[in-house]
């Protein structure tokens, strides 16, 4: 089945309440290692987004979607989920402009335009202890369940586990990007908090989000 | 005409403090302009605020900016983004120190130098002596 535009804003609700019901949890995994606000910044992001749908309604141009995703999460989350999930969203966004129906290879080609938006943004790669360890090796695991001739669906809950696998293999991780950068090896031992909340934005795109 | 210095930081306070301090000792007609905190006046950086801040800054000679960490660059990235290639030859990020950085632009600005001149001052922020 193709990803149409309800499709797409199916999941950025369910992203939203995800968001917002966990939001305490990944206020608590950022108070070891960073300021303890990316739960919050998180919820009022994306509860100005969805306020923003409301207000415009929401576009068959899934680009458009998208763009008006990252703008409002650059404008409304404060901290640098901002810019990083900002810049994600307005390259997917971009990749897919036009499009009011999606193939399970131009939801691989927006995936792979959000991934390197954060890494560019962040001029940060894998294996840093960031958002970037859940996403890469789940859209990486997205591609090849794709190239195997799964559909959309089985591929992208093929990537929620990479990703969940991902954010796991963040605890061991000795963070050399952010905030918890200038911990050390304090921020040894601790679930980041970024790669958290890349899972689950992945795992929305699922119907099990 | 002089090169216009744009504050960035997390904090509203820190921003206007810098402001303060700075344009006093700049002694000139260089605008100063604080971007601090979110638009609510909490902790964070915001779009909104620097993206007003670049266009006040600007007189025709271009802008510097300075940003204190984390978020502070990532947005004023973005921000540089969204305006035409013409305005953002005109800008410069700089990576100096906040309050040393701007202390030193704002002497290079308010002597009329252009934008390479003030960003190379801002720089020269990190072996600033102080005496010590």
């Amino acid at each position: 089945m193709p990803v149409d535009s309800a499709a797409v804003f199916a999941w950025i609700q369910r992203a939203a309440a995800q968001l917002h019901a966990r939001r305490d949890e990944l206020t608590q995994l950022d108070s070891p290692i960073g300021d303890a606000d990316h739960g919050v910044n998180m919820d009022r992001g994306f509860t100005a987004v969805l306020a923003k749908f409301d207000l415009q309604g929401v576009p068959a141009d899934i680009g458009a979607i998208l763009k008006t995703v990252g703008a409002t999460l650059v404008s409304t989350v404060g901290g640098a989920s901002g810019p990083l999930y900002g810049t994600a969203f307005l390259r997917a966004g971009m990749a897919l402009a036009g499009k009011e129906s999606l193939s399970g290879e131009e939801v691989g080609a927006a995936l792979d335009a959000a991934l390197e938006g954060v890494k560019a943004r962040g001029k940060a790669h894998a294996g840093e202890k960031t958002m970037i360890d859940a996403l890469e090796p789940g859209i990486a695991a997205y591609h090849a369940a794709i190239a195997a001739g799964q559909d959309t669906s089985a591929a992208l809950t093929a990537a929620v586990d990479a990703a969940e696998q991902g954010m796991r293999d963040t605890i061991p991780m000795l963070a050399t990007k952010g905030r918890a950068s200038y911990l050390g090896e304090r921020s040894i031992g601790h679930q980041d908090p970024g790669a958290t909340s890349s899972a689950l934005l992945l795992r929305a795109m699922t119907d099990k989000g | 005409m002089t090169v216009g210095i744009v504050i960035v930081s997390h904090s509203q306070r820190l921003a206007e403090g810098v402001v303060e301090f700075v344009s006093e000792m700049a002694q000139g007609p260089v605008a100063i302009i604080a971007a601090g905190g979110k638009d609510t006046g909490e902790l964070g950086t915001s779009l909104e605020k620097i993206s007003r801040a670049l266009e006040a800054a600007e007189s025709g000679d271009g802008v510097l900016v300075l940003v204190d960490v984390g978020s502070a660059a990532m947005t004023a990235q973005v921000a540089l983004e969204a305006l035409s290639a013409d305005r953002r030859a005109r800008i410069m990020l700089s990576a100096a120190p906040l309050v040393e950085g701007a202390f030193l632009a704002a002497i290079r600005a308010s002597m009329g130098s252009d934008l390479a001149s003030v960003t190379a001052a801002a720089s020269e922020a990190t072996e600033m002596d102080k005496g010590l």
